[in-house]
């Protein structure tokens, strides 16, 4: 696998992380790059969802340590936490859009809280620009409920880029999704890399999605980092355990 | 082996199977009421700290008061109807029937208004918020407020318990009125009486220390109820099943600690 030259916006070492007597993450260590699409492969369980979570301080880490940009997450506080949630995007699994709130709502009040200074008409239009960028102009004003899924995750990405993040985690974005929306959505993925030049931490076992987005893989199997490469090299590898993902 | 050795070592070993059954559950009790302990603390500490959010504070207070007049309306009428009627026939034995007015007015404003009215939001308000905070907790939105760098406890839980702290003294005073005229039709039933003549002879007996521990024990009841609410909504499980454990138990909860802070504030106004 060639060199990645770029700059390291996250960089996560010997990363733990325990529920009760339950190891999730026994010493994960990995890099995000400027640009890059990072899949985190591994069987459901495996504790990538977690990692993420980790990423952006839903879950505290129990040992290791993780660094976004200039900020170690570590016994962060809460000044520096808002400045390291400001680069992140996180597309949830469900999207989980608010239900109370219209879709104009919800884009607003990611804009909103991260800031102030907006005026109405600059908000409008960001979330004018950001539904055209997920393909979704006319459902400004529907509800969550109204939304199919594939919708919902749509939106889910447009309330993420609404705030113009440098990094984006998507956990599992075509989990529950038919083949023909899975395909749209990671072209999405990679069409936002295209027009922002984010980083992305994708979570997958969707080896479709894999295929389509992935410039680097990170395979977890027992909260520990299995293998690392490319996908032609995770392709190649006749480890059986690998294969049963690709084949 | 005898058979009584037999009944003892089978004994020893229901005993033994109990015991840590017992032991579990102490330490699940206490795990509990240190994590409420804990909640309290953080949501103290963000209602005087952190900017609030006053557009979803009158939201939470027109949910409230809209969710519930209704029932409250209905239930207070049947309340003044029902006190007045069941009240009268041992007035007339001792021909104190003059009395009714003021004897039903005292009880509505003093105990039944605010209990009745707590219990009905509990059951209305109380669970609605363990069923919402439960479903947002469940589907990540809660995560995604976070990540979004909103504080949830400012933003979901302090206006809902600020509103039901300011709105159950509101819907009691409204429950109080209804009840009220409630017991006028109810007199009115058997005999006949002007609305002029009730309230005058109602409010000669009802003096301003029957009104004011009253409302201050129907903050007391709104707070708990919010606080209660959102504790279990907030804290739901991750699975779909939460949301129904999150209100039912919200609702339960409540309504027991409501009867627990009533016998409290009966005892305190006794005192005063």
């Amino acid at each position: 696998m060639e060199k990645n030259t770029k700059k390291v916006i996250i960089d996560i070492k010997d990363l733990k992380k325990s529920f009760g007597n339950q190891k999730v993450l026994d010493g994960i260590t990995l890099q995000l790059h400027e640009e890059e699409n990072l899949v985190v492969l591994g069987k459901s369980g495996s504790g990538k969802s977690v990692l993420i979570k980790c990423i952006v301080n839903l879950l505290e880490h129990d040992e290791g340590s993780i660094v976004v940009g200039d900020y170690e997450l570590t016994d962060i506080n809460e000044e520096d936490l808002v400045e390291v949630r400001k680069k992140i995007g996180f597309l949830f699994q469900g999207a989980a859009l608010y239900d109370s709130m219209t879709v104009r709502e919800n884009l607003t009040f990611a804009l909103s809280r991260l800031n102030k200074s907006f005026s109405k008409k600059e908000i409008n239009n960001k979330i004018v620009e950001a539904l055209d960028n997920v393909g979704l102009p006319d459902s400004i004003d529907k509800m969550p409920s109204e939304l199919s899924g594939g919708m919902k995750k749509r939106i889910g990405l447009a309330r993420t880029l609404v705030v113009n993040p440098k990094i984006i985690l998507y956990d599992e974005p075509t989990t529950g999704l038919d083949p023909i929306t899975s395909y749209e959505i990671s072209h999405l993925i990679n069409d936002t890399k295209a027009k922002f030049n984010n980083a992305s931490i994708i979570i997958t076992h969707d080896i479709n999605c894999v295929k389509t987005v992935a410039d680097r893989i990170v395979m977890i199997k027992e909260g520990t980092v299995y293998k690392e490469g490319n996908l032609e090299e995770f392709i190649k590898d006749e480890d059986p355990y690998i294969q049963s993902f690709f084949k | 082996m005898s058979k009584k050795h037999h009944q003892a070592n089978k004994l020893s070993l229901n005993l033994s199977s109990f015991i840590p059954t017992l032991k579990e559950k102490g330490i699940l009790f206490f795990m509990d009421v240190a994590n409420v302990v804990a909640y309290l603390k953080i949501v103290f500490r963000n209602l005087f700290a952190k900017r609030f959010e006053f557009q979803e504070f009158l939201k939470q207070c027109y949910q409230i008061g809209n969710k519930s007049v209704g029932l409250i309306s209905i239930t207070g009428i049947i309340i003044g109807l029902v006190l007045t009627i069941q009240s009268r026939p041992p007035l007339v034995d001792f021909g104190a029937v003059a009395m009714l007015p003021g004897m039903v007015a005292i009880s509505i404003i003093r105990e039944m208004g605010p209990v009745i009215t707590a219990l009905i939001c509990a059951g209305k308000i109380g669970s609605s918020m363990g069923a919402e905070l439960g479903s947002m907790r469940v589907s990540e939105q809660i995560d995604a407020m976070e990540v979004s760098n909103t504080n949830p406890i400012n933003f979901l839980i302090i206006p809902r318990v600020l509103a039901a702290t300011v709105m159950i003294p509101v819907l009691t005073l409204y429950a109080d009125a209804i009840g009220i005229f409630g017991s006028w039709l109810g007199i009115n039933i058997k005999d006949s009486i002007s609305i002029k003549l009730f309230l005058n002879q109602a409010f000669t007996q009802v003096d301003f220390m029957d009104i004011v521990p009253a409302v201050i024990k129907s903050f007391f009841f709104g707070a708990v109820i919010g606080l209660v609410g959102c504790y279990k909504g907030y804290n739901a499980g991750r699975g779909t099943e939460s949301v129904g454990i999150a209100a039912n138990s919200a609702v339960v909860t409540a309504s027991l600690l409501l009867i627990i802070v009533d016998l409290i504030a009966v005892q305190v106004t006794d005192l005063l």
